[in-house]
């Protein structure tokens, strides 16, 4: 397959280049900002050259934050720990509701199903700013306002159509007479699902469950509108940055990074099933 | 009593009646076909008596018991799948033992009756292998090995031999009636393949339309089919039909074919005037070289090879078409065709089926069909 070009290969070259420096630089900018203080940072021009520090981490990791007007606490750790929390709840609970529910719409045919089905799908094209009026006033009456249940329910307009849809498709793939085949053997319906189905359906469940889980961290006007501060996920608590003083652009980048890498980790350890889960249907035999 | 009897079963989906009151029964240690083209509901029968699907109508008793509401779990029945639907995250191992494992078999005889199922079929040798590593030969004797381990007194066979390569179909063909009579069960065979059917099976239930059109042992279906539709089906090169008037003639009766009045028996008379199409199996046609009196000129288009027995094409006056079939050591002497033969051939093994009904004019003495 060596027919291409030299000139192919070095405009190919440059190309990824350009996309990889498009999508990597940002986050590149945000590794070196950390590492910084305000000053450095907002120096005109900027520079790649500068003495770098730790003091935004141990700002963040300490709680404590140093600015000309006196110190702050920031809840940042607290702010991480909610996000894990929350994110790890909403995927659990949806798994636990939207796989059974993806079997029931992959394999048999009830009357209005297919709207149903529809119907979570739809909670994904509506804005959230469109439900969170109505249902902080529900929240305020139920009393479910800034508690770790409230959100992680609404977490479910999030994560629960993803898998839903996701594992819906992975079901729709296994062949039905495998299962046939495992219930004529003897084997009780509880039996097929959870030894043929979920096993078979697994790369599918488990990218649904990661995308789920992204979306669920990145998430920030649910929690930002029907939480306070001790609720609040990291996506809101890097607000407390903006404070009085100025912005503590330093410390946000810090905030960026340590909540990003979380689910970069988890993206990496999972790349394995995201890519065999997402390409499987296609090239199954 | 039957081991397995399937009553006035009927089944329809929204695009129509797929079976339409479909009786039949299967003793112990018989092995039934259930033959027909595709789209005859053959595995939709199959899936109503493993339970995978409900009928709208009818009953399925096992060993006298009725079934009809049972889960697939509750029967007791071994399938083997044509497209396998073997476990792919099992081990050939696991995927042969699950019927043993849901009955709660203890481990060591679990492992001594799929070593032995195992070794039956030749592939004891695989057991540890996943199913996507196996070929198709071993994965289809997977399949049958999952189907037979616990002995079920029901076996159903949907046409386990349609995805394996030509040499081993043949094989299995000849080795398995003898390995079905091992375990005494009542088989249901399901195949589109009418010498696969006359191979194995003890009856023939000819499906066609959602309706079993005969019901009969292989070489009767043969010989003496029940309409055209099952003749058409039944034969490989297909069998000739003509379509032509049965007449009256002096005491008898007879049909006119190719400008020549061919004599049909007596027992036709109650049929004369109709329109009939007259069937003719190409091994009953004679072609000559030479001519003769009696026989009737072709020509031959061509002449192809199959294995002991060469099919010859041939057309005749008016540019009627037809197949006949010589002994392969004898078509020498046809060369590739094209030039003139003479064709010749007994009345008597001329079928006579209805035109408007397509069922078959039985002539009362059944002599030589049966």
């Amino acid at each position: 397959m060596d027919q291409t070009s030299t000139f192919e290969k070095i405009t190919r070259g440059i190309l990824i280049v350009l996309v990889l420096l498009f999508f990597l630089f940002p986050i590149f900018w945000i590794l070196l900002m950390s590492f910084q203080n305000n000053d450095q940072i907002l120096r005109i021009p900027p520079s790649i050259a500068f003495e770098p520090t730790l003091q935004n981490y141990t700002a963040l990791l300490t709680g404590k934050l140093e600015t000309a007007a006196g110190d702050l606490d920031i809840a940042f750790m607290r702010n991480l720990g909610n996000s894990l929390l929350l994110s790890t709840c909403a995927v659990l609970l949806s798994l636990a509701l939207g796989v059974p529910a993806a079997y029931a719409f992959a394999r048999f045919k009830f009357r209005l199903g297919e709207n149903i089905a529809f119907t979570l799908l739809s909670f994904r094209f509506a804005p959230p700013l469109l439900v969170l009026l109505p249902l902080s006033l529900y929240f305020k009456q139920l009393g479910l306002t800034d508690t770790y249940v409230g959100l992680i329910w609404v977490y479910q307009l999030i994560c629960l159509p993803l898998i839903l849809w996701i594992v819906r498709g992975y079901f729709e793939d296994i062949s039905p007479d495998i299962e046939n085949a495992y219930r004529i053997a003897g084997h009780s319906w509880w039996r097929a699902f959870s030894r043929i189905a979920i096993p078979l359906a697994r790369p599918g469940i488990a990218a649904a469950a990661l995308l789920a889980f992204i979306f669920a961290w990145n998430n920030f006007i649910f929690a930002l509108i029907l939480a306070s501060a001790s609720k609040q996920p990291v996506t809101v608590g890097a607000l407390a940055f903006v404070t009085a003083s100025g912005i503590q652009y330093g410390q946000i980048a810090a905030a960026i990074v340590l909540s990003v890498t979380p689910t970069l980790l988890l993206a990496l350890y999972a790349q394995r099933y995201l890519v065999e889960g997402l390409s499987l249907g296609a090239v199954k035999g | 009593m039957s081991s397995l009897e399937l009553r006035n079963i009927s089944k329809g989906f929204k695009s129509g009646k797929v079976l339409d009151d479909v009786s039949l029964s299967v003793d112990a240690g018989e092995i039934v076909v259930v033959f027909g083209p595709s789209g005859t509901g053959k595995t939709v029968l199959l899936r109503i008596i493993a339970g995978v699907q409900d009928p709208d109508a009818g009953a399925v008793v096992i060993d006298g018991a009725d079934v009809t509401d049972s889960a697939p779990d509750q029967r007791g029945i071994g399938m083997a799948f044509q497209n396998f639907a073997l476990f792919p995250h099992f081990s050939t191992f696991d995927n042969i033992a699950s019927p043993l494992e849901a009955r709660g078999t203890p481990a060591g005889k679990l492992k001594e009756q799929v070593g032995a199922v195992a070794r039956m079929l030749k592939i004891d040798h695989v057991l540890g292998h996943a199913p996507r590593e196996l070929s198709n030969g071993q994965k289809q004797r997977t399949a049958l090995a999952r189907a037979l381990v616990a002995q079920p007194k029901v076996l159903l066979l949907d046409d386990p031999l349609r995805n394996v390569d030509a040499k081993l179909r043949y094989e299995m063909r000849l080795e398995l009636p003898r390995l079905l009579r091992t375990f005494d069960a009542a088989v249901i065979y399901v195949t589109q393949d009418y010498k696969e059917a006359m191979a194995l099976g003890d009856h023939i239930a000819v499906l066609r339309n959602g309706r079993i059109e005969q019901w009969a042992a292989p070489a009767t279906v043969y010989r003496a089919p029940a309409s055209v539709e099952v003749a058409r089906l039944f034969g490989d090169p297909t069998i000739n039909l003509l379509p032509c008037r049965l007449e009256a003639w002096g005491d008898g009766c007879g049909v006119t074919l190719f400008g020549r009045k061919l004599p049909v028996a007596a027992s036709y008379l109650r049929a004369v005037g109709h329109d009939v199409i007259a069937g003719l199996r190409p091994e009953h046609v004679v072609v000559r070289e030479t001519e003769m009196s009696s026989a009737i000129a072709f020509d031959l288009d061509a002449v192809m090879p199959v294995n002991v027995r060469s099919v010859l094409y041939l057309r005749g006056p008016a540019g009627v078409e037809l197949l006949a079939t010589v002994a392969e050591s004898d078509a020498g002497k046809f060369g590739r065709g094209h030039r003139k033969v003479w064709i010749d051939f007994a009345p008597e093994d001329l079928l006579l089926f209805d035109a408007a009904t397509g069922a078959r004019l039985a002539p009362r003495t059944e002599a030589r069909t049966n």
